[in-house]
């Protein structure tokens, strides 16, 4: 593993979970996921390590295979 | 319609060849008189190797086809006799926009690097190209060299065999055969040689159309690229404004894959496109409207046996980031040399099979490039188009998306990283000239490194002296320079060293370096540049 970070690493996560779902109340699917893409690629943007992004979006991939 | 695609370039005459009693073998055959096969062609014959091009056309490139022409391509037409005027009569542009939706989203500028004699590209008519070219062939028979163009000459039948080639060929006289010891296929996407030796062509096709039309226009249009993502005039598509020479422009507008063909071609059905396009009022001709689909593919291998592939005929890519004419031409400046070493009993046949490696090697980097580009271009599903709207939506007031943005990637020569043929490296010297690049051109007193080196094995000796060096009959030739006054010299090639010693291939391939002189290194390192 790269230097992604797995274990808690948001201050105040409820906060956090509240303000995600706020910014997407009242937009339609295709706006929300518009939002969510923007996002993804802000956050990558400012993570930048190649090796962290590879390791996320296999933790992603991972955690959504039942 | 522009005259030029009409006047027959290398019209039809007898050659002695068909007249004779028994089929003529000729040292090297080329098939092909486009870019590519022109280029291989020059090459041979300024190395003092007869050489015959066969067409089974006789004019310049017909139609939009390239007009983006790259550093590294004017560097080896340079060295072909054909940069200065290249350069003179392309178009240089630096500035490009990107628009998304209704709006601008960012402009860019693309500040070309300092301390080279040719612009990072041009932008020029193929059939330019090709006339410049075909007048580079006259100009050396003029001088003597055995290299001659033979129109409406059509290969139609190939026997391959141990050591030789035969080909049939049909012309408006009738049929005649000649051999040749080597053979270079340069005939095109839809190579008939190919598809004669049976080979391969796999890879990928996207699923477009693309209309491409050529418009000549008073328009005060600005010399710059103009790259539109699901404009207003052709939602949900895409489009691009490029100039070119002459007051003529490129336009590629992004069709989809269930149009019909016929109908899309018709001028008045382009016109009112363009007209949407351009605005009402801007007055406009049609050079040329064709209809593309693009793909991206290449052959296993470019060579088997005694013919070898170059240019499209050997791989295909998409024209995003321009790549098929340029590396084409790269193709050849890395087969002509070894062609030459093999013909002069230097080395041995196997160093062609090298040719092949280095050169699918590049196929596979352009292939990826240009595929990547498409992808970008016309995403073909509703995750790919989610991802390349959020990345547009963000880049008008964010830098950090713009890299994203891939509309075309500024084509440049792939770095031969793990060929066979390099030798030792260091890297206490710069990294932008490791072994495996090709030179970083520099200014050198009153001209350039890229003018002062090439056709020949070279050493550069830089602040240090080298003695002469021979390996395998060929004599290396030693370049002497100082960085007192050269600081493009000292920036790319010493970094923050003292001296360093390069050796460079006559394709300008820098294929070993050290920081001190070792000529018995030196002939070690050439003797595996010419395959061991
Ligand atoms: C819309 C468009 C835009 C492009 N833009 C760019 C760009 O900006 N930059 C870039 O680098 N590339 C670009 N390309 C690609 C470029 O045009 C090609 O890569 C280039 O022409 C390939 O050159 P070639 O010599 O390999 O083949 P070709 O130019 O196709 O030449 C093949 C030749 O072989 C001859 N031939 C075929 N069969 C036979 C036969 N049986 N006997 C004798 N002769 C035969 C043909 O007559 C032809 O003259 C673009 C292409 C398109 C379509």
């Amino acid at each position: 593993m790269s230097d992604l970070i797995t274990t808690p690493n948001i201050v105040d996560a409820d906060d956090f979970y509240a303000e995600l779902l706020t910014a997407h109340e009242g937009l339609s699917d295709a706006e929300s996921n518009a939002l969510n893409a923007r996002l993804l690629l802000t956050l990558a943007n400012h993570i930048g390590d190649r090796a962290v992004l590879s390791d996320a979006l296999n933790v992603a991939i991972k955690a959504g295979r039942s | 319609m522009n005259k030029i695609f009409e006047i027959p370039m290398y019209s039809y005459t007898r050659s002695k060849d068909q007249d004779a009693m028994t089929r003529k073998r000729h040292p090297v055959v080329v098939i092909g008189a486009g870019p590519v096969g022109l280029g291989a062609a020059i090459d041979l014959a300024q190395q003092d190797i007869p050489v015959v091009v066969l067409d089974d056309n006789d004019k310049v490139s017909f139609g939009s086809r390239a007009i983006c022409f790259s550093k590294r391509c004017l560097e080896v037409m340079d060295r072909l006799g054909c940069g200065d005027v290249l350069v003179d009569k392309g178009v240089i542009w630096n500035t490009g926009k990107v628009f998304f939706g209704e709006r601008k989203v960012y402009d860019f500028n693309l500040l070309p690097e300092d301390g080279h004699k040719m612009p990072a590209f041009i932008n020029l008519q193929q059939y330019y190209f090709e006339e410049y070219m075909v007048n580079r062939v006259r100009a050396l028979q003029a001088a003597g060299k055995s290299i001659e163009i033979r129109g409406k000459n059509k290969v139609s039948a190939i026997g391959t065999h141990d050591d030789h080639v035969t080909l049939e060929i049909d012309t408006p006289e009738g049929p005649y055969n000649i051999e040749a010891d080597w053979l270079i296929a340069c005939d095109g996407a839809g190579s008939p040689t190919r598809r004669m030796l049976g080979k391969d062509f796999v890879g990928r096709v996207f699923e477009d159309n693309f209309l491409i039309a050529d418009v000549v226009m008073e328009a005060d249009f600005p010399t710059e690229r103009w790259f539109w993502f699901d404009p207003p005039f052709n939602k949900g598509q895409s489009a691009l404004l490029h100039k070119q020479p002459d007051g003529v422009w490129r336009i590629d507008l992004q069709l989809g894959w269930d149009i019909d063909k016929e109908k899309e071609m018709k001028p008045e059905n382009v016109i009112s496109r363009l007209k949407a396009m351009l605005g009402d009022d801007v007055e406009f001709e049609l050079e040329w409207v064709s209809i593309y689909t693009f793909q991206c593919r290449r052959m296993e291998d470019f060579r088997h046996g005694r013919v070898l592939f170059a240019g499209d005929a050997a791989h295909q890519v998409s024209p995003f980031g321009a790549r098929g004419a340029n590396s084409g031409l790269q193709d050849t400046d890395n087969l002509c040399w070894k062609l030459k070493l093999v013909l002069d009993g230097k080395a041995d046949e196997s160093l062609l099979d090298t040719y092949s490696a280095e050169r699918v090697y590049g196929a596979d980097e352009n292939i990826l490039n240009s595929s990547r580009s498409t992808d970008f271009i016309t995403p073909k599903s509703a995750v790919s188009r989610l991802l390349r709207d959020a990345v547009l939506d963000l880049s008008e007031e964010n830098e950090f998306a713009r890299p994203l943005v891939n509309s075309g990637r500024l084509s440049v020569p792939c770095i031969y990283d793990g060929s066979g043929l390099n030798g030792a490296d260091t890297d206490k010297l710069p990294a932008q000239t490791r072994v495996g690049s090709v030179i970083a051109d520099a200014p050198l007193g009153d001209g350039f490194l890229s003018e002062r080196t090439g056709d020949r094995f070279q050493v550069l000796a830089i602040n240090c002296d080298v003695e002469p060096v021979t390996a395998k009959g060929v004599q290396a030739e030693v370049i002497k320079l100082e960085t007192a006054n050269a600081p493009f010299l000292q920036e790319r090639y010493l970094g923050d060293q003292k001296a360093a010693v390069y050796l460079l291939r006559p394709d300008q391939i820098i294929t070993a370096r050290w920081l001190t002189p070792d000529s018995v290194a030196i002939a070690a390192a050439m003797t595996q540049a010419m395959g061991g």
